[in-house]
């Protein structure tokens, strides 16, 4: 990554165009917008929401499971909660909160003046509000929202009530929303690059989105086929997931997981992306091993479409199919290990300072490869058969996604919300929100790896009284960690509205400017950049 | 890449928003219709009209852009990418049936059969199911439901499927043949393969309802009818789904070639309806070998 835009400002172009295409007034404008930086913030605050939605359906599990015996909320109940925290999180919060980020950056990364296809832009994020409306409302529907957990296994899942078919499309349309949005990426990052921004050049933001995007292409449709085989399995007499036709209910999760893999790798490239576009910033040195960073998120994207059948161990599978998958797992410690190098030795004599987005993506590194290591554990077949469905699992994929995928949308915002606003957050505070939150997470999630590997099952409701205390201090930090989002709320609503009244730079972060296009851009950023692509060239300092 | 500063970005969208929202009330009164709601059809009825008059407004804005001269080379390409990887996406759909066909004909049938991992399951729960293709499972599914001795008749490859095949494939030459036209200039063989194109295109639909009506009414063969009616109808049905959009997009390109629009250098909607299109035809072939000759 080794780009820089000569030395003309073309800033002053940009008023006029300003004046030319201005946003629309009033909501309005928020509804017909085809302007990516419009789309990307109704993207993020969408994302912003469901994670506070998410959130206190996280709050009534760890509420629930504060003291062993029944206290708040019926079994029904308590499975709808963790199958919706799941489902809103996933498709809700995180996805759109990549999505929000590839719509702000990809076009000011590339050099390119919107995203290719902009009319489609806006339809994709109309589409994801509706999906995810449709999947609410399944809640307040005779016989409850689906309880089944995400996976929507049948058997189970088709014990659901009027929910059924409403969250079954309510799938389709966020496969929908996400192949549209993908596709976008996908045509803006070929089609649309600035000359002299070659792919090899690109940030590694860009190329992860690159990644993520094809592998959304893939696999969204595939978990559209499954959930429509349960409806027609439920509705139209169908058998494939019923052995009395012949079918069979693991059918469902070979096709489940196919999705399923690629999925949780969907919200782990961006991630990835983020980190290695923040840690260079503030260790004030360029990427450690760029392009190995490039082949190394291609080999993961590769191998998630091989592993599908780790998550089904203890499901009954041929001894051949256990240890391919087994082995085939394990291989994806490699590519993972390359960046975790990477990023460590990118910091490596680095002049490194910690504002609250560092923070966050150190935090990253250190907690991710946390939750890396215990994954590593469970592609060990016979040891997942004693993992396998306890709160060892939700330990590990919770440590995978909120210290990681998380920290980084959080750090994300820390880092490019002055670009964004043009003010500047209080530093002070998201320090202090960094702190609660990375000490608030560990007393949440660690002890969920003692109460799994002493046996505790996950999504269950009640428990026998030796898992009392860890179950405690787990949903005492639950609720500090909870809590502690707020002050990530209010200094977002804060920066928008003046933040410290500090005057930021376009370049905002010291020497930001050498590393990605964006930086060069005023701040905060015009409503459309690069109407005419700027020129990419090779920088002398990397 | 070198093209931006002449790069077309539209500024209000209205067609997206309606778009979401009659694609929602459809779908939401589907569900409500399965539900057994009475409201479900009239919904159904009002999203999919909302989605239709979408559909005829947010094309008939492309194509004036695209007559107009609006769209340079650069969103040629845009919108090109866009169709290969929305056809690339529809592969990927397709996959699911196909491999899940595979997975039952090859695995969880012969385990219900007593093969490998299966020996217990076959002794326990269905000693005297024999695992043979086709099969509608040891239950014995008839409409979904278990009977003592329900049978039912596989759709043999060479009648009406056979004829159809040599339709789909001979559409796909005339599709190629007015593209030709249409690359030469010759509009008159551009209309003539198109509408060739599109009678083949429905003749081969009303034969697929033809094999449908048959398979209902004469051979016990239905959605119902086990694993190989399930698989049967999913993949034929919704290749049959898409051989119907084909067409009404071919169609639609039909109708703008009588409009007169289209040249030699600008024609994307030619281009994707007929991507499109071959897309569909190789779906067939491989239903042809995998569902009806295997």
């Amino acid at each position: 990554m080794s780009a820089v835009v000569a030395e003309h400002d073309d800033h002053h172009d940009h008023s006029h165009d300003d004046h030319a295409h201005g946003p629309e007034k009033g909501l309005l404008r928020w509804i017909i917008t085809t302007n990516h930086k419009d789309i990307g913030t109704l993207y993020l605050v969408f994302a912003l929401a469901m994670f506070f939605v998410g959130g206190i359906m996280a709050m009534v599990i760890r509420a629930e499971l504060f003291e062993p015996g029944m206290q708040f909320v019926n079994p029904q109940f308590f499975n709808s909660m963790t199958t919706m925290h799941a489902l809103v999180m996933v498709f809700g919060a995180v996805m759109p909160g990549f999505v929000g980020l590839a719509n702000w950056m990809v076009p000011m990364m590339i050099g390119a003046p919107d995203m290719a296809l902009p009319r489609m832009n806006n339809m994709s994020f109309w589409v994801l509000v509706a999906g995810v409306l449709l999947l609410a409302s399944t809640l307040f529907m005779e016989g409850g929202a689906p309880a089944s957990g995400w996976t929507l296994y049948p058997p189970l899942v088709l014990q659901t009530g009027k929910a059924l078919p409403f969250a079954i499309f309510s799938v389709h349309l966020l496969g929908i929303s996400s192949i549209m949005g993908a596709i976008n990426i996908i045509a803006t990052i070929f089609n649309m690059r600035a000359p002299g921004m070659t792919l090899m050049k690109m940030p590694l933001f860009v190329w992860t989105w690159l990644i993520t995007a094809f592998l959304l292409i893939a696999v969204m449709p595939v978990f559209a086929g499954a959930v429509t085989m349960l409806l027609t399995d439920r509705f139209f007499g169908t058998s494939f997931f019923d052995a009395a036709g012949g079918g069979d209910p693991v059918l469902y999760q070979h096709i489940f997981w196919f999705f399923g893999h690629p999925e949780v790798y969907i919200m782990i490239l961006p991630t990835f992306g983020v980190a290695s576009t923040i840690i260079p910033v503030f260790a004030r040195k360029p990427l450690f091993g760029y392009s190995s960073m490039v082949y190394a998120t291609a080999s993961i994207a590769f191998l998630s479409f091989i592993v599908w059948a780790h998550h089904m161990f203890t499901v009954g599978m041929p001894m051949a199919g256990e240890l391919y998958f087994m082995y085939a797992t394990m291989l994806i410690a490699i590519p993972t290990g390359v960046k975790v190098f990477n990023w460590t030795a990118t910091m490596w004599k680095g002049a490194m300072t910690f504002e609250t987005p560092m923070l966050f993506a150190i935090s990253f590194v250190v907690l991710f490869t946390l939750g890396g290591f215990t994954g590593l554990m469970m592609s060990i077949a016979p040891s997942d058969f004693q993992y396998h469905d306890t709160y060892f699992i939700v330990a590990h994929f919770h440590y995978t996604l909120v210290p990681a995928s998380v920290f980084i949308l959080m750090a994300a915002g820390y880092f490019w919300l002055p670009k964004w606003t043009g003010h500047m957050y209080n530093e002070k505070i998201g320090q202090l929100h960094f702190w609660l939150s990375a000490v608030s997470v560990n007393i949440l999630f660690f002890p969920q790896h003692f109460l799994g590997l002493a046996g505790m099952p996950r999504r269950i409701p009640d428990y026998a009284v030796q898992f009392a205390d860890w179950n405690m201090i787990s949903s005492i930090g639950g609720f500090l960690f909870g809590a502690s989002q707020l002050l990530f709320l209010y200094i977002v609503i804060d920066t928008i509205r003046g933040g410290t009244g500090e005057k930021v730079t376009d370049e905002v972060w010291e020497d930001a400017h050498k590393h990605s296009l964006e930086w060069t851009l005023p701040s905060p950023a015009p409503y459309h950049t690069f109407t005419t692509p700027p020129e990419v060239i090779p920088t002398e300092h990397f | 890449m070198s093209a931006n500063a002449t790069y077309y970005i539209p500024h209000k969208a209205t067609w997206p928003v309606l778009a979401t929202i009659g694609l929602t009330t459809l779908l939401a009164g589907f569900a409500n219709y399965l539900n057994g709601s009475t409201i479900g059809s009239t919904m159904m009825i009002i999203g999919l009209a909302i989605f239709i008059v979408m559909l005829t407004g947010w094309f008939t804005l492309q194509a004036t852009e695209s007559e107009s001269g609006m769209y340079s080379h650069q969103v040629g390409i845009s919108f090109r990418m866009g169709m290969m990887w929305f056809i690339f996406s529809e592969v990927m759909f397709f996959a699911v049936f196909f491999g899940s066909l595979w997975y039952t004909r090859n695995l969880s049938v012969p385990w219900l059969g007593g093969e490998g991992i299966g020996a217990a399951t076959k002794e326990f729960l269905w000693p005297s199911f024999e695992a043979v293709w086709p099969t509608n499972g040891p239950g014995k599914l008839i409409d979904g439901k278990p009977t003592a001795d329900g049978t039912f008749e596989p759709m043999s490859a060479w009648g009406l499927p056979l004829l159809n095949t040599l339709l789909l494939l001979s559409s796909g030459v005339t599709c190629t043949w007015a593209h030709h036209g249409l690359l030469a200039g010759k509009r008159e063989q551009l209309i003539k393969g198109l509408i060739a194109t599109v009678t083949l295109g429905f003749l081969f639909v009303l034969c697929q309802a033809t094999e449908y009506h048959e398979a209902y009414t004469e051979m016990g063969l239905t959605l119902g009818s086990g694993i190989y009616g399930s698989t049967f109808f999913m993949l034929t049905g919704f290749h049959g789904f898409h051989v119907c959009v084909g067409a009404i997009i071919l169609s639609v390109v039909l109708f703008r070639s009588l409009k007169g629009h289209f040249s030699p250098e600008n024609h994307f909607a030619f281009e994707a309806a007929a991507w499109y299109w071959h897309f569909v035809d190789v779906v067939w072939l491989g239903l042809f070998i995998f569902v009806y000759i295997m």
